[in-house]
């Protein structure tokens, strides 16, 4: 364990990317296997489930420390963070369990600590406390509360294997996707050369993910070297058939097997094997357009969804890529190639499963004219694709560019404020924003990004020096400024008190030259939601 | 609060038995002053009293003309009717606590304070009371500050692997007091040269003068410009950062030495390479401890985060009070 919490400081030391690899990958040479296949689990963003609740760790904090709650709660808002929040008020324990693996903590102690009974379970956590240094403390609080947020992305992981093993990044991000089981010999599979005999059978490939076009569309040369498509909103996957078995997976590299079954049934459908990208739609079979995004909500937490649902709720694949047919892999193959035998391959099988259709356009010109059609078409704008280009991994810029719309804009007053976490833990930066149905104020948004440092730094202690009202870690502030907020949609949704739902909402900017009764009202939205 | 040795006035903390102000933020005719930091040392009054060990860093602040009377630590000495003595804080060269004596009663205002050791200044005095005054800058439980010596040797390792990557190291810090003692902690574990932004020169000079024992020193100012810094430690305040004046450091790791580095958070949200938790403040089991040792049967609590501490104090039984005195808001620099 001390290992790993000294790995952990140095990630968290660094901003570099380059020496977070490097502390990775030295961290794999160093460590037993066993450890640095777990290491390599959690660092990727994966975590052991329901160990304990955040109520148990404070009971422990308490006991441990003979702190009032409400002192352990004002120190808890002030950092942020309840695993380091119980590591800095912890008197100093006395590292006997220090050397203990991180194996043995993740396949042992932890699964052992949340088969207790909660008071059995408070003692455990205190007993294991007083034996860790507080840097092991904190990264066990970590482990347990499930989130390191280190700024360690599975890809960085991924590069850091590959920097290890002196083997491609492509092949052990391959290897990795899907589930991957953290022990020594899977961790050291990783790493041997690629065989003829690979299999891969049940994994997605790695994603290709598309940039924002950030300069003028002409600048891309010409339009005849670029496939143009809407881009969808819904939920990106690969819908994979190998040997007549048929597998569903999200771009979070999640199974979705099951959920739902009219995609998998046109897989099943299909003339021969194959690996598709694209996207799962709600759809309006009628309209012949996408649904809002809230009505494939419905659908995305329901692993055994039911007949009426089904019925209404229905969803299709909107296919727009091949990347694997009849067992060869085609990804090197240019797009125009691979979306011909896409088209071939998907032809009349099933309503469920559609070729996402070219937007064609002769020049720059008549496509920016067609852009503008994306929002009747509830799609978020267009996608280009440069029809040379291979299937790559990852984000890599230059041949697919997201060419979204602009947004839609609405002045709202913040209303309520509370604190952020990682690199904004103890300040006020999670934000609700609200517009006026008649002369009230009524919430329509969170937004936690788009100011800078220095204006949350202002707004934050206006915050806490104007605050009316504490609600737990929120607090209710006066009316009284205003932000101009950008956003994807805005739909209608019983869930919200507002009765509208605002997607990707964002701050653009401070608007101090504004007053709250120059905010927004909600009629409006309402009128955009219907619209 | 009609107190005969205590009230909060707009210009500061107002002792109407002896007519004179602690701290003044605005002229006043009689200033007692517990400490050389801008933020409570302010010129433009009639006539100062201050502990002698910070004199010089006195005159730096309130200027060569200022009238000012220096007194040892203990000595008494009349303002009006109350009878006055400095005592040692702790804090930085020459901070005083101010203890006023009046119709039997005694108030002791502590200005800033803390009770880890520090080579730079004389350690504080518990002083007996009835009413005491602290400050509460660092008043939570998560703010324990580790030992010196750890901090110091993870500031060598840094510096180390700076030489090692081939790359200066910069290391923001208040540059009153912080610095000093950074320079001061240095001394015993290396006879490195240590450069220096220039608005720390003349501070380090007067605690040289003052006879405080500190690691070799050199202006950045006197090296050739495109002079190569690499694996050089350099000591800047804070302000510096994001300047032009950091240009000429191409590539450098940047360190911050300061008690608000305790939180992962704020080391994050600063930017900096590295986080060293070193303050001139009490930490929390100092500001506890401070107030038990005073024996007194009130507490004012003033600046930082006040309401918690008094809330704690009340559960121990304490009768704490909140003492609301205006000072600059800056509380990054005495962090």
């Amino acid at each position: 364990m001390h290992r790993f919490a000294a790995l952990y400081a140095e990630l968290d030391r660094t901003a570099s990317t380059l020496a977070k690899r490097e502390a990775i990958a030295g961290y794999l040479r160093d460590a037993p296997a066993g450890d640095a296949a777990w290491a390599v689990y959690v660092l990727g963003g994966g975590k052991l489930r329901r160990l304990a609740t955040s109520t148990e760790l404070r009971q422990a904090l308490a006991a441990s420390t003979g702190y009032a709650d409400w002192l352990i709660d004002e120190s808890y808002e002030q950092v942020g963070d309840l695993a380091e929040t119980i590591a800095l008020m912890l008197p100093e324990g006395d590292g006997s369990l220090a050397d203990e693996p991180l194996q043995t903590w993740m396949e042992q102690k932890l699964p052992a600590l949340a088969k207790l009974e909660s008071a059995d379970r408070i003692a455990q956590l205190q007993a294991w406390w007083r034996a860790l240094r507080p840097a092991q403390v904190f990264l066990l609080n970590k482990l347990i509360t499930g989130s390191l947020r280190v700024g360690v992305s599975h890809r960085l992981v991924v590069q850091a294997i590959a920097q290890w093993s002196g083997q491609p990044t492509d092949l052990i991000s391959h290897r990795m996707s899907g589930p991957w089981k953290p022990a020594a010999d899977a961790l050291i599979a990783l790493t041997h050369a690629a065989g003829d005999d690979e299999h891969l059978a049940d994994r997605p490939y790695p994603f290709f993910l598309a940039s924002p076009l950030e300069h003028e569309v002409e600048t891309l040369g010409d339009v005849a070297e670029w496939m143009a498509e809407w881009k969808w909103d819904g939920i990106r996957a690969q819908l994979m058939r190998r040997d007549g078995h048929v597998g569903l997976w999200s771009r979070g590299e999640e199974r979705l097997d099951g959920r739902f079954p009219e995609i998998e049934g046109a897989a099943a459908a299909l003339k021969s094997d194959g690996v598709i990208d694209g996207e799962i739609l709600a759809w309006d079979a009628q309209e012949k357009l996408p649904r809002p995004f809230t009505a494939l909500q419905k659908r995305i937490g329901k692993l055994k969804p039911g007949a009426k649902l089904l019925a209404s709720a229905p969803v299709c694949f909107m296919a727009y890529d091949l990347l694997e047919h009849n067992g060869s892999d085609l990804r090197e193959q240019p797009l125009r190639e691979r979306r011909d035998m896409l088209a071939a391959l998907i032809d009349g099988v099933d309503p469920a499963l559609m070729l996402s259709p070219p937007v064609v356009a002769d020049s720059w010109a008549t496509l920016t004219v067609e852009r503008q059609k994306s929002r009747q078409r509830q799609t978020e704008g267009l996608m280009l694709k440069r029809l040379d280009s291979p299937y790559r991994v990852g984000r890599k810029r230059g041949d697919w560019w997201k060419w979204k719309v602009d947004p839609y804009t609405l002045d709202a007053v913040l209303l309520y404020a509370q604190p952020g976490h990682g690199r904004r833990s103890g300040l006020f930066t999670d934000y609700t924003f609200g517009v006026w149905d008649g002369d009230t104020l009524v919430p329509v948004a969170k937004a936690y990004s788009g100011l800078d440092d220095k204006e949350i730094g202002q707004l934050d202690r206006w915050i806490r020096a104007h605050t009316t009202d504490r609600f737990g870690p929120v607090r209710a502030v006066e009316a009284t400024h205003v932000f101009e907020l950008a956003f994807e949609a805005v739909q209608l949704s019983t869930r919200h008190k507002s009765g509208v739902a605002t997607r990707f909402p964002r701050i653009l900017r401070w608007r101090t030259d504004k007053g709250i009764a120059d905010a927004d009202k909600l009629d409006d939205l309402r009128r955009l939601a219907s619209g | 609060m009609s107190d005969p040795l205590l009230q909060p006035r707009p210009e500061g903390l107002y002792c109407p038995a002896g007519e004179f102000f602690i701290d003044p933020m605005l002229p006043v005719a009689r200033a007692v002053v517990t400490h050389a930091h801008g933020d409570h040392a302010r010129s433009g009054s009639g006539r100062y009293q201050v502990a002698a060990a910070g004199i010089g860093l006195m005159r730096e602040r309130l200027g060569q003309d200022a009238l000012i009377d220096a007194h040892d630590y203990g000595e008494t000495f009349r303002m009006g009717e109350v009878e006055v003595s400095l005592h040692p804080a702790g804090h930085v060269l020459g901070s005083a606590q101010v203890r006023m004596a009046y119709d039997g009663r005694v108030v002791v205002v502590s200005g800033d304070y803390k009770r880890d050791p520090d080579p730079t200044c004389v350690p504080f005095e518990p002083v007996p009371c009835d009413v005491f005054v602290t400050e509460s800058t660092f008043g939570l439980p998560v703010y324990r500050w580790p030992p010196m010596a750890q901090v110091i040797d993870e500031l060598l390792a840094w510096w180390d692997d700076c030489a090692q990557k081939q790359i200066p190291g910069v290391l923001f810090c208040y540059a009153l007091g912080k610095a000093q003692r950074i320079l001061a902690e240095l001394a015993p574990r290396t006879e490195r040269t240590v450069h220096l932004h220039g608005a720390m020169l003349r501070l380090v000079e007067s605690y040289r003068e003052a006879g405080v024992r500190m690691v070799p020193t050199e202006p950045v100012s006197d090296s050739a410009r495109g002079r190569d810094f690499a694996g050089e430690l350099i000591l800047a305040p804070p302000s510096a950062a994001g300047s032009p004046w950091m240009k000429r450091f191409s590539k450098a790791s940047t360190g911050f030495a300061s008690g608000w580095m305790q939180i992962r958070g704020n080391r994050r949200r600063r930017g900096y390479d590295r986080g060293f938790v070193v303050s001139d403040h009490a930490d929390w089991p100092g500001l506890i401890r401070s107030v038990e040792d005073s024996r007194a049967s009130r507490i004012y609590v003033t600046h930082g985060d006040g309401d918690t501490l008094i809330r704690h104090l009340r559960d121990l039984g304490h009768d704490a009070q909140s003492l609301r005195v205006l000072r600059s808001t800056d509380n990054e620099s005495g962090g």
